[in-house]
């Protein structure tokens, strides 16, 4: 049972540019367990969207399944939804974000629908570059299925169980760096000022942006031992530097120290700025970005933040060369050749 | 000796090795046939392989227009010594075996009751040509030209036939009509030429044309409007998407900014394709994919949550033999029963079953009507014999006027003059439910597809009476699917019977010659029906009821079509015989007839697994 949020508007509620408060932007009341982190992620994503002005219905929000699949009903209750099979909403997005490309298309995905059944989609979507925001909301665990280990556990991590994991981690950042994203983010359920910017950035990034969230699962996985709790990832988490997102329709009024920060623009023409950057850290190098990620786990500890963009990506639509008018809203006139053609295919088959 | 002799009616079976390029020759002769009036159905026989395993082409001609495979071989044309003692043993009595001489050939596989015809091809070729390519390519036009002797064949057909095909590449012109005149010149100084088979111009082929089920598919996926494709390669299905790209490469460029009115993604997996397109439909394009058996299975999951979601979705299953890679480039209907139940769970899909090319390209059209009226999924169950076989077919057409139907759809205007929406409540009556895309209005129409229970407001419950309901309404939707689908089509004997055939797809035109047949020859008179699509609406039971017994025509072991006539009307066995072929060739005209004689000879055969197996290739009447 699900029950949609009453929606009284406080007169003092802030309203954003097209007059929405933020709770026009949440979704029915979670049934996820108190203090999972993946309820702490919804709220980021209500709040993004809510700054950014996102007309609610320009979103479309597909997911997978598992407890952090079902998440997308408890934000964005003005969007069209989609909770498809495990491990496959990146297929349904690829087919949905080929119907239509002016929608914004947000993934919600868990780390067993990600790094195992869905490993192979999940590969695939990266190296397409499909334009597409996709959160994995990381706890280590299969939390629907009562906790057990997933392909994201650390080596050693031990769950409510007991038992130590003895198999090695897959690193989702890792990945789909290799495999071609664009935008590679990692951060933490419960830092909501590092993730909120990140997924500002990651809908302004044209192409495929990966935000690996780390997000407790206080139920089978937030015990002493394990590396996906609270504790721990609050004592391990080193961040790249500070990600300051800002809206196309803004200016910039934060005042930067000279030589510490560095602009970018985004394809929509909003720009973010990183400063007190990690020095290694060139998150515009693949490289770089690969080898500081190695440095991070081998030292045993979470590298958060933005860990890679590249500014110059082509989605898929763009290498494709698909039509700018979403295929949705082409008709017969467009797509019917007419049975003149037919006549003329008819007459070179006889 | 005996000599087989005949006009404009025979079975001609070449016998080549796969990747030489003997494909173009075969069709080159097919064609020419054809262009002399004369129905021909040619038919390939490939190995899973691409080049060095022997390889068929069997070309049925007959000019009363049968366009099954008949049995039996008539002419073998062997330039295969892999394959000789094989082709030559399937020859009739009194036919004839054609073969290249150059080498001698094995006096064990001489046989007494064959015309033996040699013809040193290898050695023409090397006299004539010195590149090696050429000699191998050749080789095979050069047969083509000593048959056209043999056969008494209009000359100027194959003449005209090369200046056509090379239209664009004029130098190919004149070194393969040399070709041709080599073969020809050959075999009419030194074989009395011509043998007891001949062909003579006929009127028999009207407007009809030649196609291949494939590129019919995927003209139709255009004329359909599909925008998005979603596949993965495997034989025999790769040229509908093939055949769907070099049409859109033609006719979907945006004239003002050159930019392409489609997409076409080659997925990682089937299980990908599929979702590919149930996302695209869902969001309002119209999608497909095309696959076979192995895809299917792959497949099954979302095909439950489409159906049980209401998504629309086109697949195109074009069938070869199973299971699991099977025999994977040999044909088979056997995937009947794992696409009408696919998916886990109570689930019950739409399936079509074209008999020629010209219904591929009508009801792969029609598919997306079907897909987003009836917002469920719609399977296309053709074969790889249809597929990828050049068959004769009605011209293909299109009415001018003809609008896509989209299906029940709310838009912006009616959400906000206040409709009521809700996603899976029946308004209509009919148990189909309004749907919206996404992006339609800011404040209205917005809901959550998933496969999880919900209420008909879309909301997330596990109620049992509400899942009931909502099971119950899908059973109910699909007693109105079987007024939307092609129904079954009835050609009554010429008497009165109390029995009749059943049939779909490419058994079609074999069940109608063995009819024929068993009409003309042995006085046996059967009704038959072949049935369009499943489900079945009620014209298919009441013709099973007004008949004694009904022979089920089908193409796989476990009388898949049968099984589903009973489960669907509860039909006792008694009721419905069967009639199977599942060597992974076409069935053929004679194996049919041989089945259903037995039958009324002998009453109901032994068990299929306790008799003995009899390839129905070398039947014989
Ligand atoms: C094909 C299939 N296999 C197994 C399941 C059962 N199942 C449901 S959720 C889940 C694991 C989800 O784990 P994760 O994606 O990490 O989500 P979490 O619950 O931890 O947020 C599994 C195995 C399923 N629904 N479908
Ligand atoms: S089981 Fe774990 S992941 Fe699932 S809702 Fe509870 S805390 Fe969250
Ligand atoms: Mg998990």
């Amino acid at each position: 049972m699900s029950y949609q949020i009453p929606k009284f508007r406080h007169p003092q509620l802030p309203v954003n540019a097209l007059g929405y408060t933020k709770a026009d932007y949440e979704g029915s009341i979670s049934t996820l367990c108190a203090g999972c982190g993946h309820d702490s992620i919804s709220g980021s994503i209500v709040r993004a969207c809510h700054e950014l002005s996102i007309e609610p219905h320009k979103i479309a929000k597909l997911s997978g399944i598992g407890c952090s699949s079902k998440a997308p009903t408890y934000f964005l209750g003005k969007s069209h939804g989609f909770n498809s099979v495990h491990g496959r909403m990146p297929s349904v997005v690829t087919g949905a974000a080929m119907a239509n490309r002016d929608l914004i298309y947000l993934g919600v995905s868990g780390d067993g629908d990600t790094a195992s059944i869905g490993m192979g989609q999940f590969a695939h979507v990266a190296r397409r570059n499909l334009n597409m925001v996709y959160i994995v909301m990381n706890n280590g665990c299969y939390g629907l299925t009562k906790g057990q280990d997933s392909a994201t556990a650390d080596e050693g991590s031990v769950s409510k169980k007991g038992d130590a994991n003895m198999y090695s981690a897959i690193d989702l950042c890792a990945t789909a760096l290799q495999m071609g994203a664009t935008f590679v983010a990692r951060s933490f359920s419960g830092d909501k000022e590092q993730l909120v910017p990140l997924i500002k950035a990651a809908i302004s990034h044209r192409g495929f942006a990966l935000i690996d969230v780390v997000s407790p699962c206080v139920t089978f996985n937030n015990n002493p031992g394990s590396t996906k709790s609270y504790e721990f990832v609050r004592e391990h988490a080193e961040a790249t530097g500070t990600v300051d997102f800002v809206p196309m329709q803004k200016e910039i009024t934060t005042a930067y120290e000279p030589g510490s920060s560095h602009e970018v623009t985004l394809h929509d023409g909003s720009s973010i700025h990183l400063y007190k950057m990690d020095e290694d850290l060139d998150p515009f190098d693949r490289t770089s970005a690969l080898i500081n990620m190695e440095k991070h786990r081998t030292a045993g500890d979470i590298l958060t933040g933005l860990i890679y963009l590249n500014k110059d990506s082509r989605d898929l639509h763009d290498v494709m060369e698909t039509t700018r008018r979403p295929l949705n809203t082409l008709t017969e006139d467009d797509l019917c050749p007419g049975n003149q053609m037919l006549k003329n295919i008819n007459d070179s088959l006889r | 000796m005996k000599q087989i002799k005949s006009v404009n009616d025979f079975v001609i079976k070449f016998a080549n090795v796969n990747g030489t390029g003997s494909a173009s020759a075969n069709n080159m002769f097919a064609k020419a046939l054809f262009r002399m009036g004369l129905p021909v159905s040619p038919k390939n026989i490939f190995p899973s392989n691409i080049q060095g395993l022997p390889t068929w082409y069997e070309v049925r001609v007959s000019e009363k227009g049968y366009l099954g495979r008949r049995g039996g071989i008539d002419i073998a044309l062997s330039v295969n010594p892999q394959s000789m003692a094989q082709d030559i043993q399937e020859v009739e009595p009194g036919g004839y075996f054609i073969y290249d001489n150059t080498k001698p050939l094995d006096l064990r596989l001489i046989r007494d009751d064959v015309n033996i015809i040699g013809i040193p091809l290898t050695r023409i070729c090397n006299e004539e040509y010195k590149d090696p390519r050429q000699r191998q390519l050749f080789k095979n036009v050069i047969y083509v030209g000593a048959l056209a002797a043999l056969l008494d064949m209009d000359f100027k057909v194959l003449t005209d036939l090369v200046a056509d095909q090379f239209k664009g590449k004029e130098k190919l012109i004149l070194p393969n009509i040399h070709a041709l005149e080599l073969g020809h010149q050959w075999a009419s100084s030194n074989i009395e030429c011509p043998i007891g088979i001949q062909v003579r111009q006929a009127d028999a082929v009207g407007d009809k044309i030649l196609l291949d089920g494939n590129t019919a598919l995927g003209l139709g996926a255009i004329y359909g409007g599909a925008t998005v494709a979603a596949w993965y390669p495997i034989t025999p299905s790769t040229s509908v998407v093939d055949a769907f790209e070099k049409y859109a490469r033609r006719v979907r460029i945006d004239p003002g900014t050159g930019r392409k009115n489609y997409a076409i993604v080659q997925a990682e997996d089937e299980l990908s394709a599929i979702g590919m397109v149930i996302g695209a439909s869902w969001n309002g394009a119209r999608a497909f994919t095309a696959t076979s058996g192995p895809g299917i299975s792959l497949m099954s999951e979302f095909l439950g949550l489409a159906y049980f979601a209401e998504i629309p979705t086109v697949l195109f299953d074009v069938q070869r033999a199973g299971p699991s890679t099977g025999m994977p480039t040999r044909t088979q209907q056997s995937d009947i029963l794992s696409t009408a139940y696919a998916s886990h769970g109570d689930t019950k899909q739409v399936l079509l079953f074209p008999s020629t090319p010209k219904e591929c390209f009508d009801f792969g059209a029609l598919s997306f009507d079907l897909a987003e009226r009836l917002q469920t999924p719609i399977i296309l169950m053709t074969d790889l014999d249809l597929g990828m076989n050049d068959n004769m077919s009605e011209p293909l057409a299109w009415d001018e006027g003809r609008r896509y139907d989209r299906g029940k759809v709310m838009t912006a205007e009616q959400l906000e003059a206040g409709v009521e929406f809700g996603r899976y409540l029946d308004v209509d009556g009919d148990a189909i439910t309004y749907r919206t895309y996404p992006g339609t209005h800011p404040e209205r129409g917005s809901f959550f597809t998933r496969g999880t229970s919900r209420d008909e407001q879309a909301v997330y419950t596990e109620k049992g009476e509400e899942y009931e309901k909502n099971m119950l309404r899908l059973m109910r939707k699909w007693d109105t699917i079987k007024q939307y689908v092609p129904e079954p089509e009835v050609i009554s004997a010429k008497q009165k019977t109390d029995d009749a055939v059943l049939y779909f797809g490419t058994s079609e035109e074999a069940s109608r010659e063995a009819l024929d047949e068993l009409a003309g020859r042995d006085g046996v008179h059967m009704d038959a029906m072949r049935v369009r699509a499943f489900p079945f609406n009620d014209d298919v039971k009441q013709f099973i009821e007004d008949h004694q017994q009904v022979f089920v025509i089908e193409q796989n072991r476990d009388a898949q079509l049968r099984t589903l006539l009973m489960a669907e009307f509860e039909f006792g066995p008694d009721k419905l015989k069967s009639v199977l072929c599942f060597d992974g060739t076409p069935i053929s005209a004679r194996n049919i007839r041989k089945q259903i004689k037995q039958y009324l000879e002998e009453g109901a055969p032994k068990p299929l697994h306790l008799t003995k197996i009899t390839s129905s290739a070398g039947e014989s009447a």
